[in-house]
Formats: structure tokens, C-alpha cells, sequence
């Protein structure tokens, strides 16, 4: 990305409303080093240590069959995780958005729940249900259905992690936007469908996508919880993260490192993503937004 | 009679909220309540005993302990990136910007391993401490390190948007009312500060207190001494001590709820203090 340029509309440089010039180099400087030493470097050290072993080394370690089955199973959780509570958020959202109902505070404040629980506490919660020892495990067992350490554990684990992104991009939006729209075109005659295609979807559609774009990558990248569900079995249940967790601790840095580095570029590009939405379509996103 | 919900011509009521509700309960709310069902199984002396352990008390006080000292540099260091990257104009200052959300895109197990790597006696970071004796990785400094890290933009996010709509005219005026910059900040910029300031210090604290994924791989995981609490519970999990490993959970739950209840009273006061200017 490209060095940006002072903008046109830099604050009041009055003398009375800014700090003196050594002031404000140091904080500069002392933001500057606390950014480096906490964002870039660690940012930095998954490239160098990704490459450390040459080139030919970092392809061989991203095209094994292992990472590669560890690729496949990561993009299937994403694949069913992030529809499933895109579809939740856009039920939700319309529900709260568009109706006065009692609770209704309560019922936004549940759907961010999953926000403050720990990731592996979202693991325990499935092992204790359909876990051998869970509560329908036994059952289970009987009909030969696999839900822990097995692709629906990790599903599970990855929707609960994920549950609140889209929802919480469009509850604040919707309710901002109010009902008016929806109000005229139902008054004119058109059908519900009519009404979330043409009116109430164009009007969030990017807020949707930036929700969208969160909740993939928290998809692919959980780790704790889907930790806890998947058994680390190599080839069948492990995703991308797990696989970097056990070449790490098998001492092969460099293959552990370079998968790390293809979620990286995720990230980086889901940030790039991100601020460009934000920088384009600033006003049609949710506003105050609070992480 | 109090209406349950207001009439609208709108349709969809019904099958909008039902599935919203339905799906909350699957995958929320039944297997949340579950857990709790499963620590109540041990009784009210088993559950005090299985939290009790010297173990789980020394891994509560690292957790916690480690946690609150993360969310007070980013208290700190928060405030310091929102007020550089809102009120200054550098180069770089939006790639900066977008930077900060870093720790949100990234994976936790990257960071794991990067800041591991980064902190260890002979990477970047720690073969240069370890000249002046101090280890991180492998140590509960290292969890700290950790924490510091994932639980960063909490802060700077809550600031940053306040900070922007805070208007140069009161800072004027206290001006021309003869303070100086320095009285300015600490007694007109700071209290209007102040809200988002502790909303963001809590979040990061409620962050920091069930991250797992970044600090294993720093910490060097010895019980009683680098042991956090979400891999304790991995642990009684894998030795299928099913009921101690809800009770553990339980308590960490029970504390994630309150902080939740206290951000929403913070964000309440943030929003009216905010609408009053």
C-alpha cells in the first residue's frame, strides 16, 4: 500500500488546540515503536521464518497432502459456517430491526454472547453434549453418527465462534435506516421476498459483504475451539491452524510457518478489504462500531 | 395489556424472529445452560473442591492477574495510539490505522507461534533481552506478552470514534478561558475520554481472559506456574474429567458475564455523555 499523503482536512493546527512540536514527536515516536514492536514484527518474523529454508522448501511444505487435506477441511467449515450465520444475521437483524417487540435488548444482547466466551469453553460446551460422556454421546455411539472429533464438531465450534459478526454489522445499520422504505413498498403493493430483495438488501448489501469478510476470517483461523472438538486427527479432522500447531511442535519451523504464512495473507488481505469498504462505503456501514 | 410487539404493515414477523430465537437456543443457549447442568452434577463441596485446587487457583491467578495487566498497557498505549492517529497527520498514518485490527485477523495459532519465535532466547526480540537477563518466552511474562498483543485494538477502537467527534470548539474555549494545554487535556479532552476509555479496558480484559491460542505457545504451559485457564480446562477435558473442566468453565463464565453486564453500563455512559455535547 501506498504511503498516504497529509490529507486536506488536518485538524486546527492552533497553537491553543495542539501540543508543542517535541510534544507531539515523541507520541508519534512512542505509538510508532509500540505498533512495531507488537504488529509489524510478528507480522514480519511468519515471512522470514516461512522463507528461512528457501523457496522450494516453503512450496513443498504448502502443497503436501497433509496441508493440502488441512486447506480442504478449513475451507469446508468456513464453506458451511459463515452461510449458515449469514442467513441467521439477516433473520435476526430484520426481526429486531424492523418490529417493536419486548426483549428485544435482551435478545441483541445474547446474540453477542458467544463474543465473550472462550473459544475452548465454546469446544467444551459441544464435547459435553455429543462428547462419549456427553449427554447424547452414548446415543450417538449406537447409530454410528460422529459429531466430535469429527467434520460436524468442527462446524459447530466454528459457527459458535463466528455466530455474531454478521448480525452485529446489521442490527446497528438496519435499525438506523428505520422502516420507512419498507413501509412505501409494502404500502405500493410488493411481497415480503419483494420487499428484502429490492429495498432492504441493496441497502445493507455492504455492510453484509464486510460482515461476510470478518466472520470467514475468524472462520478459518479459529484455533481454540475447534482445538477441543477436533482430535487432531492428520488428514481428516485437522484444519489449517492445528496443522500449524503440530508441525511447530514436531520442530518443523519452516513448514509450520509457511501454512502460517497463507493465513496471514488472509488476514492481511481481509484487512485490506476491509479498509477499503470502510474508506468507500464508510456511510453505508454501521457506525460506532465498538471492536 | 401490554402489547408483546407493536403492529407493522411489514411481513415476517413471526418466521423471522422464530428462527432467529430457534437457532440462538441450538447453538448458544442450550449447549451454554448445558455446561452449567454439568457442574451443578458435582454438587455444591465438589464444585468448590474442583475450582479450589492448587492448580486451578494458580492458573485463575495468572489468567486474571496476566489479563489485567494487558488490558492496563492497552489502557495506556490505546489511548496513546487513538489520540496519534486521530489528532496527528504523519506518513503512513492510515496503513497504520488499518494495522491495528491485526489482531483480529489473525489467526490466533500465527500469532502463537510468531510471537514465540519473536520472544524466544534467540529470536529477534529475545536474544536481545536475554543479554540483559530477562526471559519472556516460556515464562508467564510470556502470557502476558501474549495477551498484550490480541487484546490490543480494543481500546483504541472505542476512543477512536469519540475522539474524532469531540469538537475543537471546547478545547477553544477552555484555551481562551486561559488554560493551558495541559489543563485542557487532563480537564476537558480526558473526562469525555474517560467512558470509552474503561469500555475498552474491559473488553480487552474479557478478551484476554479466555484467549488460548497466541499464549500455548509462548507460555511453556507448566502447571501452577505458566498454566492458564482455558488450556487447564483442554487438559481436564483430555483426561475426561468432564465435570471439573464444566466447573472451571463455569466460574470463567460467570466472570465473562459480569464484565459483559459492566460493558453495557459502560457503553450506555459513553453514548450519553456522547449525546450531550
Amino acid at each position: 500500500m501506498a504511503m498516504t499523503t497529509p490529507t486536506l482536512q488536518a485538524p486546527p493546527a492552533l497553537a491553543t488546540t495542539t501540543e508543542p512540536p517535541a510534544v507531539r514527536r515523541g507520541l508519534i515516536a512512542g505509538a510508532l515503536a509500540f505498533i512495531a514492536l507488537f504488529l509489524v514484527m510478528p507480522l514480519a518474523v511468519v515471512l522470514a521464518e516461512a522463507l528461512r529454508r528457501g523457496v522450494g522448501t516453503y512450496f513443498e511444505a504448502i502443497t503436501e497432502p497433509y496441508t493440502l487435506a488441512a486447506v480442504k477441511l478449513t475451507l469446508i467449515a468456513a464453506a458451511v459456517a459463515v452461510p449458515l450465520n449469514l442467513v441467521f444475521g439477516l433473520t435476526a437483524a430484520w426481526a429486531i430491526a424492523k418490529f417493536e417487540f419486548r426483549g428485544k435488548s435482551l435478545l441483541i444482547t445474547l446474540i453477542d454472547l458467544p463474543f465473550s466466551v472462550s473459544p475452548v469453553i465454546a469446544g467444551l460446551i459441544y464435547t459435553l453434549m455429543f462428547g462419549a460422556q456427553g449427554w447424547v454421546g452414548p446415543w450417538l455411539i449406537e447409530h454410528d453418527v460422529r459429531i466430535i472429533f469429527a467434520l460436524p464438531g468442527i462446524v459447530l465450534a466454528t459457527v459458535f465462534v463466528t455466530f455474531p459478526f454478521v448480525a452485529r454489522e446489521l442490527i446497528p445499520l438496519m435499525q438506523d435506516q428505520g422502516t420507512d422504505e419498507e413501509e412505501a413498498a409494502a404500502l405500493l403493493g410488493a411481497s415480503g421476498w419483494q420487499i428484502f430483495f429490492r429495498v432492504t438488501l441493496p441497502n445493507v448489501k455492504w455492510a453484509l459483504l464486510y460482515g461476510v469478510l470478518l466472520c470467514n476470517a475468524r472462520a478459518m483461523g479459529e484455533f481454540g475451539a475447534v482445538a477441543v472438538v477436533s482430535g487432531h486427527i492428520r488428514g481428516v479432522t485437522n484444519t489449517m491452524p492445528l496443522h500449524i500447531e503440530i508441525l511447530y511442535n514436531e520442530y518443523k519451523f519452516a513448514a509450520s510457518f509457511a501454512v502460517a504464512s497463507l493465513l496471514a495473507l488472509l488476514a492481511v488481505v481481509t484487512l485490506v478489504a476491509k479498509v477499503l469498504l470502510e474508506w468507500r462505503f464508510g456511510h453505508e456501514l454501521a457506525h460506532n462500531r465498538g471492536r | 395489556m401490554l402489547a408483546l410487539r407493536r403492529p407493522s404493515v411489514l411481513p415476517g414477523f413471526g418466521p423471522t424472529l422464530g428462527f432467529a430465537l430457534l437457532y440462538l437456543s441450538l447453538i448458544v443457549l442450550i449447549p451454554l445452560a448445558g455446561l452449567f447442568v454439568r457442574s451443578a452434577e458435582l454438587g455444591v463441596e465438589g464444585f468448590f473442591a474442583a475450582v479450589s485446587t492448587p492448580r486451578a487457583l494458580a492458573a485463575f491467578r495468572l489468567t486474571f492477574g496476566a489479563s489485567l495487566l494487558a488490558a492496563l498497557v492497552n489502557a495506556f498505549f490505546g489511548l496513546l495510539l487513538a489520540w496519534v492517529l486521530t489528532r496527528y497527520r504523519f506518513p503512513g498514518r492510515r496503513v497504520i490505522d488499518g494495522l491495528v485490527d491485526l489482531p483480529f485477523a489473525l489467526p490466533t495459532a500465527v500469532a502463537g507461534i510468531a510471537l514465540a519465535t519473536l520472544y524466544a532466547p534467540n529470536g529477534w526480540i529475545g536474544s536481545v533481552l536475554d543479554k540483559v537477563g530477562l526471559k519472556i518466552a516460556y515464562t508467564p511474562t510470556g502470557v502476558f506478552v501474549a495477551l498484550v498483543f490480541i487484546s490490543l485494538p480494543f481500546v483504541v477502537r472505542t476512543i477512536q470514534p469519540v475522539l474524532q467527534d469531540l469538537e475543537p470548539e471546547i478545547e477553544e474555549a477552555s484555551a481562551s478561558l486561559g488554560a493551558d494545554r495541559w489543563q485542557t487535556w487532563r480537564f476537558v479532552v480526558f473526562p469525555v475520554l474517560l467512558p470509552p476509555l474503561l469500555t475498552g479496558f474491559a473488553l480487552a480484559f474479557a478478551r484476554a481472559l479466555g484467549e488460548y491460542g497466541s499464549v500455548i505457545f509462548i507460555a511453556g504451559n507448566l502447571p501452577g506456574l505458566s498454566e492458564i485457564v482455558p488450556l487447564l480446562i483442554f487438559i481436564q477435558l483430555e483426561q475426561y474429567q468432564y465435570a471439573n473442566a464444566a466447573a472451571i468453565a463455569a466460574v470463567m463464565l460467570v466472570a465473562s458475564f459480569i464484565l459483559l453486564l459492566l460493558i453495557n453500563v459502560l457503553q450506555r455512559w459513553t453514548a450519553k455523555r456522547h449525546g450531550d455535547e
